[in-house]
């Protein structure tokens, strides 16, 4: 009966395109909580999204070629996420992130170690990373896989999208 | 042995996550005290833990909208 139920719940795959913060912090929401309701979660990072990923966690000009130089640098990494709305020259994502500790609300940090101890498969989209001239080792040791598209809808086959 | 966890701090979806991550490091048999809120948390505390299997032994009303969970893993 356990083994039904548990069965009986879908996968869930969450296509982190944004990198904005307020929405990343959604994504890795619904992941760590789904997961920890007891279903596979595997996020897939694409685009903006890659810059959660990046050991880098701020601005730094990673590739080969000028504008790839150029555009990692102004993605930045982790620490550089813009809020969606009302940035305010990026001073927001501080500002929000002070009001989650003030209200007990889990912060990206703990959110995104959270996903890792919990087991949730990180992504990172091939297309993007070869268009942004990035390599697997520019990457966090936590993600599971390079892979593309084909790879990601034959995992997520059965199970809900969502997508961010 | 009991193993202890205060969760009335903590909010979605950190209430679930700690009490899952607690119970993965702990062995079969071994018991685990939460201390829940009301509301969401004890709703859908006690399901999970018997969704993957794990027995809620007891549930109390600690007065203060804090409840006490006993679960065995």
């Amino acid at each position: 009966m356990e083994e039904m139920m548990k069965n009986s719940k879908k996968d869930v795959t969450i296509v982190c395109f944004s990198g904005d913060f307020d929405k990343v912090v959604a994504a890795f929401t619904m992941a760590t909580g789904a997961a920890a309701t007891n279903r596979k979660v595997t996020m897939f990072f694409t685009f903006w999204g890659l810059n959660v990923l990046k050991k880098q966690q701020g601005r730094a000009w990673l590739g080969q070629g000028i504008l790839a130089k150029a555009f990692n640098f102004l993605m930045g990494g982790r620490k550089t996420l813009p809020l969606s709305r009302l940035n305010f020259g990026g001073i927001s994502p501080a500002l929000m992130s002070s009001m989650m500790k003030k209200h007990h609300v889990a912060t990206l940090p703990e959110l995104i170690e959270a996903a890792h101890a919990l087991g949730i498969r990180l992504l990172a989209c091939e297309m993007a990373l070869h268009i942004l001239e990035l390599e697997r080792s520019d990457l966090i040791e936590e993600v599971a896989d390079v892979v593309g598209v084909a790879t990601f809808l034959n995992e997520s086959e059965n199970g809900h999208i969502i997508f961010v | 042995m009991m193993n202890f966890l205060d969760i009335t701090q903590e909010t979605c979806p950190m209430t679930f996550v700690k009490v899952k991550l607690a119970l993965a490091k702990m062995d079969a048999g071994q018991e685990l005290e939460v201390i829940l809120n009301g509301g969401e948390p004890l709703e859908n505390v006690p399901r999970s833990c018997e969704e993957q299997g794990y027995q809620v032994l007891s549930t109390e009303d600690c007065g203060d909208n804090k409840h006490r969970l006993i679960i065995r893993k």
